[in-house]
């Protein structure tokens, strides 16, 4: 079972040079460290920022440079500042290839929920909506089941939507899966120590099996 | 012609009881901070406020919470902030939650003198309930129309006589749409300049957008979440 380094650790797989990615909150902020060796891509952040550095060094934190999870960071060489309408242009046009985001819950025809809660809950959309629903590749990372040990993996979502049928991967503690676009979560990769039963335990939408499913590389 | 406006409290004249107020900011990056504190001096109450976050609980919009000044919030993310949660589940505090960019473009709209835009953000989600779906080349978008702002109020890092505003890093945000899409448009600023001295290749908003600047002072700038690497 991974834990979240895990997860992030082998999204970064996913991460092919000269892409240009925005991640999430969570998760998907730590996939930033460990994209591999000789992969070169540019991070972008919604609230206006491409080309996301590491944390700054404790006494260098600048009030104006965050992220959009409101996390100080740096910037790189070559890192460019726009307004939020930009920011939201270029995701709208298509031209971030990747975006990485958690989940709540997924649907096998990979439609999304992750922003509210009905009366328990409500942190609002964020750019979710924007990004789900113009973005080319989308890779959620979540715990395969939530706290009360309910599957997230579901035939259909039962908390509001973001999005619908943006979903193309999906990478927990126990699995890599693919969401078909004809419907169904297909069964990549288990993660080490995890069996295929383990993981159709855990996966209350349709789960596609074919063939010996490997242990994943991480 | 002079924006020049002595005070904070001298420039949000004329904001009335249930006002439509646009903020500037990301969470506490690139906030009014003058014009938050003036207000609250000011007690005008009723106000719908437009702005992506509401703040924390002891700082930014969130301080006007407190006061029960805001009946409205139109943002994208409200999560770091227990008062607003308490005040949006109990009912005390009408919220509008939209799509960050959704919210961004309706600005922008607002200020190119665009009434409506189409945005694929949000189709199937509660957030298209009442509005236009129309299919482009294959795909549904939603009709989202401008907003309509009585006063908007901004942050930027430098600003001239005539309201030209140069903004700094990340803080930019939705500064420079806020202020666009204002009837009447406040900016605040750290460094204020005679005309001229800002080379007009790196302004970033037109003071043809704003009606009044002021030299902002004891700029708290306060951090949401401090990260830090070690060496």
């Amino acid at each position: 079972m991974l834990d979240k380094n895990g997860i992030a650790k082998r999204i970064a797989r996913e991460v092919k040079d000269g892409m240009y990615v925005n991640l999430g909150i969570g998760i998907p902020t730590l996939v930033a460290n460990f994209i591999l060796e000789g992969v070169n891509v540019v991070l972008q952040s919604e609230n206006g920022l491409l080309g996301i550095g590491p944390f700054p060094l404790a006494g260098d934190e600048d009030p104006d440079l965050i992220n959009a999870g409101k996390q100080t960071i740096t910037t790189v060489p070559g890192s460019a500042f726009f307004d939020s309408a930009l920011s939201f242009g270029m995701i709208r046009a298509g031209k971030v290839d990747l975006t990485i985001l958690g989940a709540m819950e997924v649907s096998e025809n990979g439609d999304i929920a992750n922003w509210k809660i009905p009366g328990k809950m409500v942190k609002g959309m964020g750019g979710a909506m924007d990004l789900v629903a113009s973005a080319r590749n989308i890779i959620v990372a979540m715990q395969h089941v939530n706290k009360a040990g309910e599957s997230k993996l579901l035939p259909t979502c039962s908390l509001p939507l973001t999005g619908l049928r943006c979903v193309k991967k999906i990478v927990t503690e126990l699995a890599v899966l693919d969401v078909l676009p004809e419907g169904g979560f297909r069964l990549l990769e288990r993660a080490p120590g995890i069996s295929v039963d383990e993981i159709r335990n855990a996966t209350a939408g349709k789960l596609i099996i074919e063939g010996e499913i490997p242990e994943m590389v991480l | 012609m002079n924006k020049v406006i002595a005070s904070a409290d001298e420039a949000i004249r004329g904001i009335e009881d249930n006002a439509v107020l646009g903020l500037g900011g990301f969470g506490l990056c690139g906030i009014p901070e003058n014009s938050i504190d003036a207000l609250i001096r000011k007690g005008v109450k009723g106000l719908t406020c437009i702005s992506n976050n509401a703040g924390v609980d002891d700082f930014g919009i969130g301080l006007m919470l407190q006061t029960r000044q805001v009946r409205k919030m139109i943002s994208s993310y409200v999560g770091e902030n227990a008062e607003f949660e308490r005040q949006l589940l109990s009912g005390e505090l009408l919220v509008d939650l939209i799509p960050q960019g959704t919210l961004a473009t309706r600005l922008m709209a607002a200020g190119y003198g665009m009434p409506a835009i189409y945005t694929p953000a949000g189709v199937g989600t509660e957030v298209a309930e009442g509005k236009e779906v129309r299919n482009f080349n294959g795909k549904d978008y939603l009709l989202e129309h401008a907003f309509d702002i009585d006063y908007s109020i901004v942050k930027a890092w430098k600003g001239d006589t005539q309201g030209n505003l140069i903004f700094r890093m990340t803080s930019r945000n939705f500064n420079p749409l806020i202020a666009m899409a204002g009837k009447i448009t406040i900016a605040e600023v750290e460094e204020l300049v005679p005309a001229g001295e800002l080379d007009p290749d790196h302004i970033h908003l037109p003071g043809i957008y704003v009606s009044r600047i002021f030299k902002g002072s004891n700029y708290q700038k306060r951090i949401e979440q401090r990260t830090v690497r070690t060496a």
